[in-house]
C-alpha cells in the first residue's frame, strides 16, 4: 500500500514540477537555507494554493511542491509519511484519527463554496429550494420544465429539456461537502445516499475532477452539477441561488461564504460549516484543511525541515496570504479560526519542544 | 570477454528484467487484491454494486465487466466493415499502388494518435453530432464510447489483416483466375478462406486492445457505475473506473480497484494468447 501511494505521488510530482528534488532533507547540509516542502491532497483549494505557494517561494526561497491528488490521496500520503503535510476538504473523524500512525492536527487554510452550476442559455438566477435540490439530484425531477421547478422560478422560461446531472467520477472532498449539505437538508438523501468522498449515485453521469465536471457542464446544455466555486467563476458557468436554513436564496460570494463561518468553531477546528444558521450565509460552504503530525521529529526529519513546515503554515494563515484568497474567489478565514489555527500550530513540537513561540 | 559473450550477457540480462517486471506486476496486483478477494470472494466478479459510501462499502466488478465487454464488442462490430474493406483495398485490390500507399499512411497515422486526442475529438466533435441526432444522456454513453473505440482499433485490425492477405500465395490466386473466376470470386473464395484464421486473430488482438483502452472511453462513457440500461445508456469500463477512482481510494476500495485491474490483466492476457495461438496454428 505504501509503495503504491509513493508511486502515485512520484508520478504526480514528476508531472507537476521540474524540480522534484528528493523531499527528504537528509542529504542537504543544515547550513543551506534552501528547504523543499512537499505536500499533496485536495484539488478544491488548488487555485488558492497555487497562488500563495508561489508567492511564498518568491519571498523566502523555500521551495514548495503540491500534488493535486485529491483529499483521500492527501490523507494517505501523510499516513505513508511521503509528504511534509497533506491537504483535505474532509476533516479526519475520530476513528480515522485513531488509525493514523501518530497524532495529527488540522490547520484550516481558507473558506470555499461548492456551487450548483448549470447550463441553460438565457436562464439566469435559477433558484433552488432544498426540496428541488433533493428531487433533482435523486432523479425525481428529470426535465427542466417540471411544474415544481417552474413554480419556484416564476419569472423564468424553463426549456423542455432533459436534466443531466454531472457528478464526480473520482472520490473528492468537494463531493464530501456537497453530500454533507444534502444529508442535512434531506432525510431521504441521508438515508439512501449518505455523506462521503464518493457515493453510490442514484442518477447522473460522472466526470473526473473539478475541471472535468466544469468542462462537461459548460459543454452540455441542460446539465447541472456541483463544483468548487473558482472553477465556475473561471469558466463563467451559471450558478444557482441556493436556499439557506433561514429560507433566503443566496448566491455564492465572498461575503455569503464568510457569513457561513459565523459559527462556533471548536478548538481543533474540525467542523462542517454547511447549512449555516446565519441568514446571509451561502449554505454549501466549508473550510479546507492542511494536516500534519503534531510531533515533527519522525523518519529522520531535520529540525530545519520541521521549522520550515510550521513557519510556512503560520504564514499561510497570516493576513498576507489570506488577503490573496479573494483573487481566486475563496473567502479568508474568520479571525476566530485564525486564532485557533495559530494556537494549534504553536502546539506542534520537535522532540517535545514547541517549534513556534 | 569477447563481444559475443558481452552481447549474450546483455541480451540475457534485458530479457530477465522484462520477465521480472511482468512477474512483479502480477505479484503486486494479486497481493493488492487480496483484501477485496477476502471480503467478497469470487462473488466480486458478478456482484452488481459499487457502493463506496463509508460504512456501507460494498464492491462488485460486474457493472465494469459489462461495460468493458459491451463497448469492446460493439467497437469490433462497428470497425469490422471498415477495416476489412480497407485491408482488402490495401492487400489485394490496389496493392502497391500510390492510392494504397496514401491510404496505408493514413491508417498508420490513425494508429499513432494518442488516446486523449481521440477523447477530445469525441467530446467536442462526435458528441455534439450525436446530440443533434437525438441520442439521450446528452451524447454520453456506451454507444459513443464504442464509436471512438472502433475508430481507434481500425488501424490494428487493418494492418494485421492486410499483412495476412498479402501473404496469400500468388499461385493460388492465379490458379483461380485461370479457371475463369472474377476478381470478387477470387477474393471471397480464395483469399478470404485461406487468410481466415489470420484475419480472425487480427480482430481478436484488436479486441484485446479495445478492452484496455482508458482515456478516450472515460471521457465519453458517462462514468455511471451501473450496468448500462441500454446500448445508448451511460456506463463505465474496468480501465476507466480505475483511472477515475484510484487517486482517492484507500483500504477496501483501493483493493477492489486493484482486483479489477487484475481481472482486466487476465482478460487481456487470455484474449492475446488466443490471438497468438490462432496465428501460430495458421503460420
Amino acid at each position: 500500500m505504501k509503495n503504491f501511494a509513493l508511486l502515485i505521488l512520484t508520478v504526480f510530482l514528476f508531472g507537476a514540477c521540474s524540480n522534484s528534488s528528493s523531499k527528504k532533507s537528509e542529504e542537504k547540509s543544515t547550513s543551506s537555507k534552501k528547504v523543499t516542502l512537499t505536500a499533496a491532497g485536495a484539488t478544491f483549494p488548488m487555485p488558492y494554493y497555487n497562488l500563495v505557494f508561489k508567492a511564498y517561494t518568491a519571498e523566502t526561497g523555500t521551495l514548495l511542491t503540491y500534488g493535486g491528488i485529491g483529499s483521500g490521496g492527501g490523507i494517505r500520503s501523510l499516513t505513508d509519511k511521503v509528504v511534509d503535510f497533506g491537504a483535505t476538504d474532509a476533516y479526519l473523524d475520530d476513528a480515522k484519527l485513531a488509525e493514523m500512525p501518530a497524532e495529527v492536527v488540522h490547520i484550516p487554510t481558507v473558506l470555499g463554496a461548492v456551487v450548483i452550476a448549470y447550463n441553460l442559455p438565457g436562464v439566469d438566477d435559477l433558484k433552488l429550494s432544498n426540496e428541488l435540490l433533493e428531487k433533482i439530484f435523486m432523479g425525481k425531477i428529470t426535465r427542466w420544465n417540471d411544474a415544481a421547478l417552474k413554480a419556484n422560478n416564476p419569472g423564468l422560461t424553463l426549456p423542455d429539456m432533459e436534466i443531466t446531472f454531472v457528478h464526480r467520477s473520482d472520490g473528492s472532498g468537494t463531493t464530501h461537502i456537497f453530500s454533507d449539505y444534502m444529508s442535512k437538508i434531506s432525510t431521504n438523501w441521508a438515508d439512501n445516499v449518505g455523506t462521503g468522498k464518493s457515493l453510490q449515485w442514484p442518477v447522473g453521469m460522472g466526470a473526473k475532477g473539478n475541471p472535468g465536471v466544469a468542462g462537461t457542464i459548460k459543454q452540455t446544455e441542460g446539465a447541472i452539477g456541483y463544483i468548487g466555486s473558482e472553477y465556475a467563476f473561471a469558466q463563467k458557468i451559471q450558478t444557482a441561488k441556493v436556499q439557506n436554513s433561514a429560507g433566503n436564496y443566496i448566491l455564492p460570494s465572498i461575503e455569503s461564504v464568510s457569513a457561513a463561518a459565523n459559527a462556533e468553531i471548536p478548538a481543533d477546528t474540525r467542523v462542517m460549516l454547511t447549512n449555516s444558521s446565519d441568514p446571509e450565509a451561502y449554505p454549501i460552504s466549508g473550510f479546507t484543511w492542511i494536516i500534519l503530525y503534531k510531533e515533527q521529529s519522525y523518519d529522520g526529519r531535520t529540525k530545519d525541515q520541521a521549522m520550515a513546515t510550521v513557519s510556512f503554515l503560520d504564514w499561510l494563515i497570516s493576513d498576507e496570504a489570506q488577503e490573496q484568497a479573494e483573487k481566486v474567489h475563496y473567502a479568508p478565514l474568520p479571525a476566530s479560526a485564525v486564532e485557533k489555527a495559530k494556537a494549534i500550530l504553536r502546539s506542534v513540537t520537535y522532540d517535545g519542544t514547541a517549534l513556534l513561540k | 570477454m569477447n563481444s559475443d559473450k558481452i552481447t549474450k550477457a546483455v541480451l540475457f540480462a534485458s530479457s530477465f528484467v522484462i520477465l521480472l517486471i511482468a512477474g512483479g506486476m502480477i505479484f503486486s496486483l494479486a497481493g493488492g487484491a487480496i483484501p477485496a478477494i477476502k471480503a467478497f470472494g469470487l462473488k466480486f466478479i458478478w456482484a452488481n454494486t459499487w457502493n463506496p459510501t463509508e460504512g456501507q462499502e460494498n464492491y462488485g466488478a460486474l457493472p465494469f465487466i459489462a461495460g468493458t465487454i459491451l463497448t469492446s464488442i460493439a467497437a469490433l462490430l462497428i470497425s469490422l466493415p471498415l477495416s476489412f474493406s480497407a485491408s482488402l483495398f490495401l492487400g489485394e485490390y490496389f496493392r502497391g499502388t500510390r492510392l494504397a500507399r496514401i491510404l496505408g499512411t493514413m491508417v498508420d497515422l490513425l494508429a499513432g494518435i494518442p488516446s486523449i486526442v481521440y477523447g477530445l475529438w469525441g467530446f467536442y466533435v462526435l458528441r455534439p453530432m450525436l446530440i443533434a441526432v437525438g441520442l439521450p444522456n446528452q451524447g454520453f454513453g456506451i454507444f459513443t464510447a464504442s464509436i471512438i473505440l472502433a475508430i481507434m482499433i481500425i488501424p490494428y485490425a487493418t494492418s494485421l489483416s492486410t499483412e495476412i492477405i498479402t501473404m496469400v500465395p500468388g499461385e493460388l490466386k492465379e490458379a483461380a483466375y485461370s479457371l475463369g473466376a472474377t476478381r470478387t470470386e477470387v477474393i471471397f473464395s480464395v483469399i478470404v478462406p485461406s487468410a481466415r484464421s489470420g484475419i480472425v486473430a487480427g480482430y481478436i488482438l484488436s479486441f484485446g486492445r479495445a478492452l484496455g483502452e482508458t482515456m478516450a472511453v472515460t471521457m465519453l462513457i458517462g462514468n455511471a457505475n451501473k450496468i448500462p440500461d441500454s446500448f445508448f445508456g451511460t456506463g463505465n469500463t474496468m480501465a476507466s473506473v480505475i483511472a477515475n477512482q484510484f487517486g482517492e481510494a484507500d483500504g477496501l476500495k483501493l483493493s477492489s480497484l486493484i482486483a479489477i485491474g487484475l481481472l482486466l490483466f487476465l482478460m487481456t492476457g487470455v484474449i492475446n494468447s488466443l490471438g497468438k495461438f490462432i496465428i501460430k496454428k495458421m503460420g
